[in-house]
């Protein structure tokens, strides 16, 4: 009892004494920044926070809003695909949670008209369908849209009545208005259907659409239990309820059943905003680095600094735990002070992102921000802080009390091993947490580890050259040279600071110019827009006749053949073996197979080889997308085993390819040689280029090759054109942190020798010297480092450009000659009139008062 | 002989007012002083007194709220920062209480430094503070960086950086109020010699009776205002 009552009595006595540590440290804080010692510490953590938080904030917002796109798209919040009818479990559970649902089948079937057959893909909704986007149709063709019925939330469509594709009207010789038959039944086409909201992953169905209300199925007896038919069950309502079914009902799902999340349904912008994301992260983080080095040199004059006020209060008596803990606490204090500014400003300065991006951009209404990114931010902030900040500080509490007696005892000996590796575990983990991406972090730590490495070893060499010349030199290049040879570890450390600032300005100027102009690249302007489907294979050859009248020249038509994966390196598989929806689906369904003797100019082979040779050509082997062999964990040699027109095919794989699907030609997950699939019927299909005013040629296209199916791509390559123009003027906007960054880096590089600087300047000052000399000899030693430092941020500059373009943005790269040109020149003459304009003041004050500070 | 060519360093009325938290504080208040080619003048004072304040504003290193002064026949009040630099240049010496050597350079570095600024070639210049160094007995360290001279070596490397480019007038400011009480006296002897030989004038700052009686003439400096020492 009395022990608990002792402990009780010690502990509370330790949390009055944090309480009062804690309480001194702010009123220091506040001394310190009167005095001015934190502003350059304190403007780097803010950038850092700002441009972290306001990604944050966009990246968060887009997302949540992309998110919501995707509903539309599935026409639902989350859709359940069955081959079964759904267990009435499932949708009472819905029901419970107070979900809206609604129900569509799908199955292939023919429909009969003016004696004519055609097969078709006959859609049957529920009333409520669809859940979420619209349905548009229109009663009469060749009309504006203004006669269009937009259906939102239900569709209002007469019994016996049915909606069909346009190309549907061609096929059957027939229009709106007339009747058809499907199966027992009769049905009037009430009109054409324009945009069906899911359809979206059904874009390459051969067989044209017919859409009817559910409550007509049964009297076409066309589905029995035996028929194959898709079910899906469409669920929408508010996200909690929504999520919780979705937990609810992951272990609940019979087999054969796949959970589709409005996440995963925009997969031809999910690329583009995608790497804008990317894009945006990267810039944030190398606001993040660059900030870092600016926040290691404030800290190291704020050593210099402190180092006599600390030195008296040991001298005084101050116990080294209590003076760690005071500047922990004032870290601490000052962390969550600039990091609560950074973020206030990052959430005002997400609003330039959004005005630049997502408003004009998706027509997106974006929801409002979490309080995620601002977490983030904070926990940005304090991170960066305790790893740069933190290890220089506490080793202040080392300064010894004898420094009130002898002066020339000096600061204390920097603990630098322990503060890079305190700074590099700090990197890490914000890197690790902000990029999201292992891959990415490692390359951009690495890259900035090994710039490090390099400016610290180069500025290394410097200082032995500036020894060597000592001996040579004379006057103020004396004194310059001199300056660098004796304070190795803060010019070591000055350098690498402007090396840093110089690669983050640098590396905007190659973002900018050259990554993003090969981004842009990546979409040129006779990117294929129009597509050819389900071309037969004695239509090839007219087909190409009739493009070539219309000035399409030099198109490739690429076969096409349906076949099931049923084999996997010896073994038969099932769709169940595979624990991953997405195996589990590529395996339930045919995959599209085509055959090629040369490799596609988009597609790169990353494993194996193509087969070029005549031999190649001539034996049979496949060749597969990467992703895919991911997915289904197939590895270079593997057997496939393909049910192909009712017989099995084998073959080795002998090539995985990284395919450039946003490039928007053709392109197959699994290519066959030749010798493997080169006799087998095959439908064809094709891509190219239509300028947009010529639009009107596909209805004669379609006259005249009834059974093509055209799709247009015309509106998503706009969409992701915007998304790529709008993009890099988001990041552009985020690397002005950076750039800001990189200026603080500067400041922080010049006023890191201040002290020393200031009473150097004033001793020759006293002994006469001019002002004009002394001021040539600041543009020659800061124009040196810079000139220095330039040349080796411009050549790493290139080198993680070059990364990231190859590695991470999978794009095109070139030689930049001009970066050496403004990374050397450039950062000589920025870095040496900045430092001789700062340096400035203390030649026109009189030397009396500068001699008095550095006392 | 004409009175202007005889007096090297004259102050008419001197006055320094600075800003202070509650008002302005007068260090120095109407301060008259001449002093003649080749003497000694010893000012004495108090801790704040004001006497390092008169001997900056002297030397041109700071500048006075009102009043003149006249150093080798210029008025340093008409000049600005810069010409007093040129001014100074190879005219006037400088002995620091706490030396003010520069730590990245070598004690041969720190006396020929500043005569490669006033133009000398780089060989007379280390030349020169070579025999300026073995004047005050270093010349087996003139090599060495401050922080591996004791203060007594460093106060004689500053004596030889003041008296290497041979100047008509040495400012000394408590030149022995870092050193103990022997080495002061054996700096003391220095420093007297050596402006002996240059014929220099000499302003010394002290706040040692003794060290001051061995000036030519003494002045008692007391809440800014300076009076003879009889």
């Amino acid at each position: 009892m009395t022990t608990t009552v002792f402990n009780r009595f010690l502990f509370l006595k330790s949390m009055r004494q944090h309480w009062q540590t804690a309480i001194l440290a702010l009123r220091l804080l506040n001394r310190d920044w009167r005095s001015g010692e934190l502003h350059v510490l304190t403007l780097a953590l803010i950038l850092t926070v700002t441009a972290t938080t306001a990604v944050g904030f966009f990246t968060d917002r887009l997302t949540r809003a992309l998110h919501q796109q995707g509903s539309e798209l599935l026409a639902a919040d989350l859709a359940i695909d069955s081959a079964q009818p759904l267990p009435p479990a499932l949708i009472n559970h819905a029901q419970q949670l107070g979900l809206t649902r609604a129900n569509w089948i799908s199955w292939r079937s023919v429909i009969i008209a003016n004696e004519r057959t055609q097969l078709v893909e006959i859609k049957a909704v529920t009333a409520r369908y669809p859940l979420r986007g619209a349905l548009r149709w229109q009663s009469h063709v060749n009309q504006s849209n203004q006669s269009e019925h937009i259906e939102t939330g239900g569709i209002s469509l007469a019994a016996q009545h049915i909606l069909v594709e346009p190309r549907l009207l061609i096929l059957l010789k027939t229009s709106v208005g007339n009747t058809v038959k499907l199966g027992r039944s009769q049905f009037v086409i009430a009109g054409v259907l324009n945009y069906e909201p899911d359809r979206g992953g059904n874009l390459f169905a051969y067989a044209p659409r017919v859409l009817m209300n559910e409550a007509d199925v049964a009297a076409t007896d066309l589905v029995t239990p035996l028929s194959r038919v898709r079910h899906r069950l469409l669920i929408a309502g508010d996200e909690t309820a929504v999520n919780a079914f979705m937990t609810w009902v992951k272990p609940q799902l019979p087999k054969n059943a796949d959970l589709l999340d409005a996440r995963t349904t925009r997969p031809e912008l999910a690329t583009a905003v995608d790497r804008a994301a990317r894009f945006l992260q990267l810039a944030a983080l190398v606001t993040l680095l660059v900030a870092g080095a600016a926040l290691a040199l404030a800290s190291r004059r704020l050593v210099e600094r402190q180092t006599d006020a600390v030195a008296i209060m040991r001298a005084l008596g101050a116990p080294k735990q209590r003076l760690i803990g005071l500047f922990a606490f004032r870290l601490l204090w000052l962390g969550l002070i600039a990091s609560g500014l950074g973020c206030f400003i990052g959430y005002i300065a997400q609003h330039g992102l959004i005005w630049l991006l997502a408003d004009q951009l998706l027509n997106l209404s974006l929801p409002a921000a979490s309080f995620k990114p601002a977490f983030i931010g904070f926990a940005t902030g304090l991170i960066a802080l305790a790893g740069f900040a933190l290890p220089p500080l506490i080793q202040l509490a080392q300064v010894t009390p004898l420094r009130v007696l002898r002066r020339d005892l000096g600061t204390p000996r920097s603990a630098t091993l322990f503060t890079a590796f305190t700074a590099t575990a700090a990197m890490m983990i914000l890197l690790l947490w902000q990029a999201g991406d292992l891959n990415l972090a490692m390359r951009v730590l690495f890259g900035v580890i090994g710039a490090v490495i390099a400016l610290v070893l180069f500025a290394g060499m410097l200082i032995l050259l500036a020894r060597f010349m000592t001996r040579y030199s004379s006057g103020i290049w004396h004194l310059g040279l001199a300056g660098f040879a004796r304070r190795p570890t803060a010019a070591v450390l000055q350098m690498t600071g402007f090396g840093l600032g110089i690669l983050a300005l640098l590396l905007l100027t190659v973002v900018r110019v050259d990554l993003l102009s090969a981004w842009q690249d990546s979409l040129p302007v006779n990117t294929p827009n129009q597509f050819l489907i389900n071309i037969q294979p004695q239509e090839v050859a007219p087909l190409r006749e009739y493009l070539a009248t219309q000035d399409i020249n030099d198109i490739t038509l690429y076969p096409m053949i349906r076949g099931r994966l049923i084999g996997l390196a010896g073994r038969v598989i099932q769709p169940e073996d595979f624990p991953n929806e997405r195996a589990r689906r590529l395996v339930e369904r045919e995959f599209n197979l085509s055959v090629a003797s040369a490799l596609q100019t988009d597609n790169q082979v990353i494993k194996g080889a193509w087969w070029e040779t005549p031999a190649g050509l001539t034996t049979p082997q496949l060749s597969i997308e990467s992703g895919i062999a991911d997915t289904l964990g197939i590895q270079l040699g593997d057997e496939l085993r393909f049910w192909v027109n009712g017989r099995e095919i084998a073959a080795p794989v002998t090539s995985i390819r990284k395919v450039q699907w946003d490039s928007f030609n053709v392109n197959f997950f699994v290519i066959a040689s030749p010798a493997l699939l080169g006799e087998e019927p095959a439908s064809f299909i094709t891509s190219f280029y239509l300028p947009p005013q010529r639009i009107a040629m596909m209805s004669d296209l379609l006259a005249q090759f009834p059974s093509v199916t055209p799709i247009d791509v015309e509106a998503i390559l706009t969409q992701v054109r915007r998304v790529i123009e709008r993009g890099i003027h988001a990041v552009e906007y985020v690397l002005l942190f950076t750039l800001a960054a990189g200026f603080v880096v500067m400041i922080a590089g010049i006023q890191a020798n201040l002290t020393a600087r200031r009473r150097e300047l004033a001793i020759l000052r006293t002994f006469g010297a001019q002002r004009q000399q002394l001021l040539w000899g600041l543009l020659i030693e800061f124009g040196s480092l810079g000139l220095g430092a330039g040349l080796l941020a411009a050549g790493f500059a290139q080198f993680i450009a070059y990364l990231l373009a190859q590695s991470v943005l999978q794009l095109p790269f070139a030689w930049n000659a001009w970066l050496w040109l403004i990374g050397g020149g450039g950062s000589a003459i920025m870095i040496g009139s900045a430092g001789a304009l700062s340096s400035y003041h203390l030649l026109v004050r009189p030397p009396l008062h500068a001699l008095r500070l550095g006392e | 002989m004409n009175q202007a060519v005889t007096l090297l360093c004259r102050a008419e009325q001197l006055s320094k007012v600075i800003d202070a938290p509650d008002g302005q504080l007068t260090i120095l208040s109407k301060v008259n002083l001449t002093v003649a080619a080749g003497e000694a003048v010893a000012i004495l004072g108090a801790s704040g007194s004001g006497k390092s304040t008169l001997l900056g504003l002297l030397a041109g290193l700071d500048q006075a709220t009102s009043g003149s002064i006249w150093l080798d026949a210029i008025c340093l009040d008409q000049c600005n920062e810069d010409e007093r630099a040129a001014h100074r240049s190879g005219r006037v010496g400088f002995v620091f209480q706490s030396f003010q050597l520069l730590p990245t350079l070598t004690a041969l570095e720190n006396v020929s430094l500043p005569l490669e600024l006033s133009g000398q070639h780089r060989h007379d210049a280390r030349q020169r503070a070579l025999t300026a160094l073995n004047q005050v007995g270093l010349s087996a360290r003139v090599n060495h960086y401050p922080r591996q001279l004791s203060g007594g070596e460093q106060q004689r490397v500053a004596i030889a950086r003041a008296c290497a480019p041979a100047p008509r007038i040495l400012f000394a400011d408590e030149p022995t109020g870092n050193l103990d009480a022997a080495t002061g006296s054996r700096i003391i002897d220095l420093l007297l010699q050596l402006r002996a030989n240059l014929g220099a004038a000499l302003v010394l700052v002290t706040h040692d009776a003794a060290l001051a009686a061995r000036c030519d003439r003494r002045l008692l400096m007391t809440d800014g205002q300076l009076e003879p020492l009889t």
